[in-house]
């Protein structure tokens, strides 16, 4: 073996192990917020990711355990979850997380060759499929006074709530409630008056977007991501949503309340920063972000779906190589060839 | 007064080990049985053997002379009988045995007369003809030949950059060198500030050598001229030249250039020491610092002699079980050795012994995740990511278009790596493959060369063959036509000589139609075949120099 002779000590599994634990706060405050039907989201979405990433490995001839202690699938799992409707039924669960890791990952090539994020896969495949289930999504706390018990989520996941009862305890979302009261001529100001509508964001929700947000920094802190993505998609989103409500602030609602939903927080911190599928230089991870939260923008307004993080960042993923190609940074002793920058 | 410094790109800082060897004196040169002293221990062309087997040599007696200009001189490191000048393995990264001459030494350490030289009292010329036939080759690892790069000729270069970075961990011996050498270093920096004409004169020490700065700043300042001493940041590889001079002057190496391009020269610190024992002392390059750490019951600093086995000074440093390897130079880019019965040579800076306590194997490699710690760790500033991609793609068009060769191999990308991929390999494997095809290439070229020039030779052979036998025929109808006349008249013409005659010469008519249909000869050409011609001699003539070129190269390398 030639040198070098010593490694660092990082590996993937410390990489996915920190992005496990800066999504801990987000989890919390989920628990808080939608009681603790979560946590059976999370535990199916985990046993599935890993069964599916064991037998493909097996099928694709590759050793089962250094590729399962990476925790890679957990991290799309988790992902995954946290995105679903927190009332979603177990079998939307195993659907997503399913085709994310079988198709979006091993189909692609495993580890390091998904072309898109395959948590995102999983999502648009059942936002897509299930409309329907997929806006099954409980009250926040604040507005029901309590949040379900464990065995009031488990029924609701497992398909033992009659259907009335699961009705009663669902409610839409605030990106949901805006859309919807747009689409019914009302103004923005008349929409945001409704409780769903909180201090910047959504009630409750505003709460957990600033848990992914915390998460995030964590992250950045630890250098587990750079800061380009999640602020160019921050800024993405928010720019746009702003130079819309500043043309017609009746018909497009506020930056704030854009960037305080928790998908654009989870979506800037923890999915576009996926390095696999997102871009590798400087400059082309400033432009993935940015076309990212632009795109959310433009398809939570004009699109089909009330929120557009998913789309957005598939349709960026796609464009990493042009991005890649057309950024790259200059090397030592190529643009700023013999210059002499001393004062 | 502090310099403002620059902060290069990239960059890491894995565990220095330096306190292992730093803390102990000097050790004393050891004067092994025998000295293995190889002929190529500088780049360029190797030099040239000028003694025999059964050959008294003295100390510092030139064994090896220098061959051209890129070359330098080797010397016997103590004298002793010549017993072999055969191919012996040597420290070098192809495992390849190498010429070497070997020694029996005599123990007693008998020197050759010494002249010290006045650098101010000779020209330039002669004193770099001095430093080369004294065998002064850079002791920072490229063993470039000093007095090339001592030759302001082409390049003036008005900054001199001494360093004395070492950033590579466990390696000390520039450390003690410049603690306890200092003003020597000086001096030496003096006759390059005197052949190089310098008007300014860095020296480069990174921050985690605190005696070290002291003592050449003592040393710079009872110069006559200035010399500034600069800490620097201590992070790998700061000591490389590119990234030194970097932190110097914020200049950067064009790629693909030298930094004589942009007006500067840099040394290693000990490459000065050697330079002032050769011009003042008359002594050639036998002796350098090495650091014998790592695996062993004692690291330490030694001067050691050029040839010493590697084996006698691991067991002077104390040998111990579970040795996995020996690598000569640091762990970050230093060279595995087959085993440590090759010798100390110049280039000679650590010999570090593994063990798997200390250098455990490296963990499985898993596939890239694209996270690009590597991209923000190059000092080249380049996307290793990508060049890991295409090298393992096979796409070595792209990996070039991605500045492939100016990978310095310092092994951060490795160091940082989560996935643990030896990048470095990769773009080893990548740049061979590289050179492979080009030489592929070029002995394609010749050889279509080749068989464009034998099919023009045919060709031609064919034309002359045609040539000949039409003039023959010729000559041969003129001697019947000038025959017949003069035959007549002198005799009668009877029935059988007329039938004769009236045969030979319509066998002539046939043999002249003959000559006239085939080709014709090469007398008459038109301006178009002679151009096709001289461009087939024209390329008749690159072959030939073609032919010459590959030895040269390789001999170069």
């Amino acid at each position: 073996m030639p040198a070098p002779f010593i490694t660092g000590r990082a590996s993937v599994t410390q990489v996915m192990g920190w992005v496990l634990i800066a999504l801990l706060p987000g989890i919390a405050v989920y628990v808080w917020l939608f009681g603790p039907g979560i946590l059976i989201t999370l535990g199916m979405a985990t046993v599935t990711a890993l069964a599916a990433e064991a037998a493909m490995l097996k099928a694709r001839g590759y050793p089962v355990k250094p590729f399962l202690v990476d925790l890679s699938a957990v991290v799309t799992a988790w992902l995954l979850a946290l995105s679903l409707p927190s009332l979603a039924p177990w079998w939307l669960i195993v659907t997503g997380t399913l085709f994310a890791i079988v198709v979006a990952k091993h189909l692609y090539g495993g580890l390091g060759q998904n072309v898109f994020n395959p948590a995102m896969v999983g999502y648009a495949v059942l936002i897509v499929s299930f409309p329907v289930q997929m806006t099954q999504w409980a009250g926040p706390l604040a507005l029901t006074g309590e949040s379900l018990t464990l065995a009031q989520s488990a029924a609701a996941i497992f398909g033992g709530l009659p259907k009335g009862t699961l009705d009663a305890v669902t409610m839409a979302t605030p990106l949901d409630t805006l859309r919807t009261g747009l689409l019914q001529q009302h103004t923005v100001d008349e929409v945001m008056v409704q409780p769903i509508f909180g201090q910047f964001g959504g009630t409750g929700f505003e709460w957990l977007a600033v848990a992914f947000l915390a998460g995030g920094l964590l992250m950045w802190a630890r250098r587990i991501i750079g800061w380009q993505v999640p602020l160019a998609f921050l800024a993405g989103v928010w720019l746009t949503a702003g130079f819309l409500h500043f043309y017609d602030a009746g018909r497009f609602g506020a930056p704030w309340f854009h960037l305080f939903a928790p998908s654009v927080m989870l979506g800037a911190f923890f999915i576009a920063t996926d390095p696999v599928s997102g871009s590798t230089t400087p400059r082309g991870r400033l432009i993935f972000g940015f076309g990212a939260g632009l795109l959310t923008i433009v398809i939570r307004t004009w699109g089909g779906f009330p929120d557009g993080v998913a789309f957005a960042i598939l349709l960026m993923n796609v464009c990493v190589p042009l991005i890649d190609q057309y950024t790259q940074p200059p090397i030592y002793g190529a643009t700023r060839t013999g210059k002499d920058t001393q004062k | 007064m502090s310099r403002e410094l620059f902060t290069f790109h990239g960059g890491v800082h894995p565990p220095e080990h330096k306190s292992e060897s730093s803390g102990r004196p000097l050790h004393p040169p050891l004067l092994p049985r025998e000295l293995v002293i190889p002929l190529r221990q500088h780049l360029g062309n190797p030099a040239k053997p000028i003694v025999e087997v059964g050959q008294r040599v003295l100390k510092g007696q030139m064994i090896g002379e220098a061959d051209g200009y890129i070359s330098t001189a080797v010397h016997a490191s103590s004298s002793g009988v010549v017993t072999a000048v055969e191919m012996r393995p040597v420290p070098h990264v192809s495992r390849l045995p190498d010429l070497c001459v070997v020694i029996e030494t005599d123990g007693q350490d008998e020197w050759i007369e010494r002249t010290p030289l006045d650098p101010h009292a000779m020209s330039l010329a002669d004193l770099r003809m001095h430093v080369r036939d004294l065998g002064i080759a850079g002791l920072g690892g490229a063993v470039f030949p000093s007095a090339v790069k001592l030759d302001p000729g082409a390049h003036h270069c008005p900054v001199l950059i001494i360093n004395g970075g070492e950033c590579e961990p466990w390696i000390t011996c520039d450390d003690l060198l410049m603690r306890t050498r200092a003003d020597e270093i000086m001096d030496g920096v003096a006759i390059m500030r005197h052949l190089l004409g310098s008007l300014q004169i860095l020296v480069g020490i990174e921050e985690n050598k605190p005696e070290a700065i002291a003592a050449m700043q003592a040393a710079a300042a009872r110069l006559d001229f200035a010399v500034e001493v600069v800490p620097v940041p201590t992070i790998y590889p700061g000591g490389g030249a590119k990234q030194l001079i970097y932190t110097l002057t914020g200049k950067e190496v064009p790629s693909g250039k030298l930094s004589t391009d942009i007006g500067i020269q840099v040394f290693n610190v000990g490459t000065a020491q050697a330079l002032a024992r050769a011009v003042r002392h008359g002594e050639p390059l036998i002796s350098r610092l090495v650091t014998v750490t790592g695996h062993v019951l004692r690291p330490q600093n030694y001067e050691v002699l050029i040839g010493t086995p590697m084996r006698v000074l691991i067991a002077e440093a104390g040998e111990r079980d579970g040795a996995t390897g020996v690598v000569m130079g640091g762990p970050m880019m230093g060279v595995p050795l087959a085993s440590a019965d090759v010798a100390v040579v110049k280039a000679t800076n650590c010999v570090l012994v593994r063990s798997a306590e200390l250098f455990p194997p490296l963990p499985r490699e898993l596939p890239c995740i694209r996270c690009t710690r590597c991209a923000d760790a190059c000092p080249a500033a380049l996307q290793p990511q990508e060049l890991f991609r295409f090298a393992k793609a096979g796409d070595f068009g792209r990996a070039q278009e991605y500045h492939l060769f100016d990978c310095i191999e310092c092994g951060c990308c490795n160091y940082v790596c989560p996935s643990h991929i030896p990048l470095v390999d990769y773009y080893r494997y990548a740049k061979s493959e590289i050179w492979a095809r080009e030489k592929e290439k070029r002995a394609a070229d010749l050889a279509r060369e080749r068989h464009e020039f034998r099919q023009f030779r045919l060709e031609r052979e064919k034309k002359e063959k045609a040539e000949k036998l039409a003039a023959k025929t010729q000559a041969a109808r003129a001697q019947a036509a000038s025959a017949q006349p003069a035959e007549s008249p002198a005799t009668a013409p009877s029935e059988a000589d007329a039938r004769k005659a009236l045969i030979a010469a319509a066998l002539a008519r046939a043999q002249a139609k003959k000559a006239e249909t085939a080709p014709r000869n090469t007398e008459h050409l038109t301006p178009e075949q002679q151009r096709t011609i001289d461009e087939i001699e024209a390329r008749r003539a690159k072959i030939r120099e073609l032919a010459h070129q590959p030895l040269e190269t390789e001999e170069k390398k």
